[in-house]
C-alpha cells in the first residue's frame, strides 16, 4: 500500500476509536446524574472487548475469503497470514475495520439506558457480535448482499440498520424504564459528544475509501455538509413545531446527518449531501417520536436516529448515486439516470439486515433474560446503576 | 431573639445581601433549595417531548436578630427580594430559645 494511503487509514483508525468517548459522553449527557457512568462504562467495555473478538476471530469470519457469500473461513485466526507484506496495509485495514466493529454494539447501549444489568450487556456485546454483526457485515461487504449491486460506504446498513434494529428488539425483551423520565442531566456533555463524534466521523466515512483520494475528499466533505444540513434541518423543524430552537436538536440532527450520509458518503456529490442530510433531519426529528406512538422505551433514541437515518440514507443513495463523478463502476441512482433497480437492491439489503439482526437480537435477549436475566432490580434502578453495579458516583458535592 | 427564615429568587440573592449588610446585617446562611410553591415548576422541551420539572431552584436564607430588630430586617429583606412576580417567596420568623457564640461563648443578643 502506498505510504499516503497507509497514513490515511491509520489516523482514520484512530479517529473511529475516538468516536467511542463522543458517543458516551453524547449518550451519558442525555442520561440521568445517577446512571451516567454505567453508560460510559457500557461503551467503554464495548472497546475493551471488540477488537480483541476481532483479531481472534471476527475478521477472519467477515471477510476471509472476500468473495464468501454468508460466512468467512477460520484461515485468518489471530491474523494468520496477515503481515507487514505490502508495507502493512492489510494490518492497517484490519485495524480500521476493528474500530467500526467495536462503535457498533456500543450505539446499541443507549436504547437499553438506565435499566440493563451490565453482566447481561457483557454477555450481549460478544453474542451480538458474532450473531448479528460479523454476519450483516460479511453480506454487505463482499458477500451476497454486496455482490447484488447495493451500495453501504462506511456502514449505514452494515453498522447503523444493524445497530438500530437490534436496539429495538432489545428494548422489547428489556420493558419500559420505571418511574418518571428525567430530562438529560448534562446538555453541555451531549454536545462535546457531538462534537467528537463529529471529528471522529470523518475518519469513519472519508477513511471508508480505504485510501487517500478523491472519492475520501468527496465522502469528507459530505460528511460536513450532511451533518450540517440535518443539524439545520431539525432546529428549523423544532422551532416552528415546538417553539424553541434546541442544543438537543442540533446535536441530534447532526447525529442523523451523520448517520444518513454513512452508506452513500463515497457514492454522491453535488446537492446530494445536503439533500440528504435535509431529509434525514426532518424524517428523524419526527421518527423520534414514534417511541411514544408505538410504547417502546427506546431510551436514548437510537431506533429513531441510527435505524431511521440509516435507512433514509440508504434509500437515498438509490436517487443519488452518481458514478460518472467518482469514475467508479456502481450502479446510478435514479436522477443520475439510472433506474429503480439501485434502490429496490438498497431496499433488499436494509430489509434483511433489519430481519437477521431483529431476530438474532430477540434470541439472545430472550436467551439472556432466562439465564443471568437482563434487568436490574427495582430498587437498584431507583436508587442508580452507577453505585450499586459500578460502586462509582459521577458527581460529588 | 428571632430566627427569619426567607425563601427567595436564587438571582435577587446578592441584592438581599448588600441591602442588608449595609443595614448592618452581620450573618446571613444560605442554602441552595428546589421546591414549589404557587408558582409552580416549569416545564423543558426535549427532542419534542415536554419534561415539567416540579421542584425549581431557590434561595433559602436564614439571618438570627434580636427581637427589636426584627421588623426592620424583614422590611429591607422584602424590598430587596421583591420582583413583583409570582415566585418571589416568602419570609417567615420564628422564636430562638438561645444563642451562643461558639468563639468566645457569649450567649443572648451578644452573639447574634
Amino acid at each position: 500500500m502506498e505510504s499516503g494511503n497507509l497514513a490515511w487509514i491509520m489516523i482514520s483508525a484512530a479517529l473511529v476509536l475516538f468516536m467511542i468517548p463522543g458517543l458516551a459522553f453524547f449518550y451519558g449527557g442525555m442520561d440521568r446524574k445517577r446512571n451516567v457512568l454505567n453508560m460510559l462504562m457500557m461503551n467503554f467495555y464495548c472497546v475493551l472487548l471488540v477488537p480483541i473478538l476481532w483479531v481472534v476471530a471476527g475478521y477472519s469470519l467477515a471477510q476471509v475469503p472476500f468473495g464468501n457469500d454468508f460466512i468467512g473461513n477460520f484461515d485468518s485466526f489471530f491474523l494468520k497470514d496477515i503481515s507487514v507484506a505490502g508495507d502493512g496495509g492489510a494490518l492497517a485495514t484490519v485495524a480500521f475495520l476493528g474500530m467500526f466493529a467495536a462503535i457498533t454494539p456500543a450505539l446499541i447501549s443507549g436504547a437499553v439506558a438506565d435499566r440493563m444489568k451490565f453482566s447481561a450487556w457483557a454477555l450481549f456485546v460478544p453474542l451480538w457480535f458474532f450473531f448479528a454483526y460479523v454476519p450483516v457485515f460479511k453480506w454487505v461487504y463482499g458477500g451476497w448482499l454486496g455482490q447484488r449491486g447495493s451500495l453501504d460506504f462506511a456502514g449505514g446498513t452494515a453498522i447503523h440498520v444493524n445497530a438500530g434494529i437490534a436496539a429495538l428488539a432489545a428494548v422489547l425483551v428489556l420493558g419500559k424504564r420505571r418511574g418518571e423520565i428525567s430530562p438529560p442531566h448534562s446538555m453541555p456533555l451531549v454536545m462535546i459528544g457531538t462534537g467528537i463524534l463529529w471529528f471522529g466521523w470523518f475518519g469513519f466515512n472519508a477513511g471508508s475509501a480505504l485510501a487517500a483520494n478523491g472519492q475520501a475528499a468527496q465522502a469528507f466533505l459530505n460528511t460536513f455538509l450532511a451533518a450540517a444540513a440535518a443539524g439545520l434541518a431539525w432546529v428549523v423543524v423544532e422551532w416552528i413545531r415546538d417553539g424553541h430552537p434546541t442544543n438537543l436538536g442540533a446535536a441530534s440532527g447532526i447525529v442523523a446527518g451523520l448517520v444518513a450520509i454513512t452508506p452513500a458518503a463515497g457514492y454522491v456529490s453535488g446537492p446530494g449531501p445536503i439533500v440528504i442530510g435535509l431529509i434525514a433531519g426532518i424524517v428523524c426529528c419526527y421518527a423520534v417520536r414514534l417511541k411514544n406512538k408505538f410504547g417502546y422505551d427506546d431510551a436514548l433514541d437510537v431506533v429513531g436516529v441510527h435505524l431511521v437515518g440509516g435507512i433514509v440514507g440508504s434509500l437515498l443513495i438509490g436517487f443519488f448515486a452518481n458514478p460518472s463523478f467518482f469514475e467508479g463502476s456502481f450502479r446510478e441512482g435514479i436522477f443520475y439516470g439510472g433506474n429503480i433497480e439501485l434502490l429496490l437492491e438498497q431496499a433488499l439489503a436494509n430489509g434483511v439486515a433489519i430481519v437477521w439482526s431483529f431476530a438474532i437480537t430477540l434470541i439472545i435477549m430472550l436467551a439472556l433474560k432466562a439465564t443471568v436475566g437482563v434487568r436490574v432490580s427495582e430498587e437498584v434502578e431507583r436508587s442508580g446503576l452507577d453505585l450499586a453495579i459500578h460502586a462509582e458516583n459521577a458527581y460529588h458535592d | 431573639m428571632k430566627l427569619i427564615t426567607a425563601i427567595i429568587k436564587p438571582f435577587k440573592l446578592d441584592d438581599v445581601k448588600d441591602a442588608l449588610k449595609a443595614a448592618g446585617v452581620e450573618g446571613i446562611t444560605v442554602t441552595e433549595v428546589r421546591g414549589f410553591g404557587r408558582q409552580g415548576g416549569h416545564t423543558e422541551t426535549y427532542r419534542g417531548s415536554e419534561y415539567k420539572i416540579d421542584f425549581i431552584p431557590k434561595a433559602k436564607l436564614e439571618i438570627l436578630t434580636s427581637s427589636d430588630d426584627v421588623s426592620r430586617v424583614v422590611e429591607i429583606l422584602r424590598n430587596s427580594a421583591q420582583t413583583g412576580q409570582i415566585g418571589d417567596g416568602k419570609i417567615w420568623v420564628t422564636g430562638v430559645d438561645s444563642i451562643i457564640r461558639i468563639r468566645t461563648g457569649e450567649s443572648g443578643d451578644a452573639a447574634i
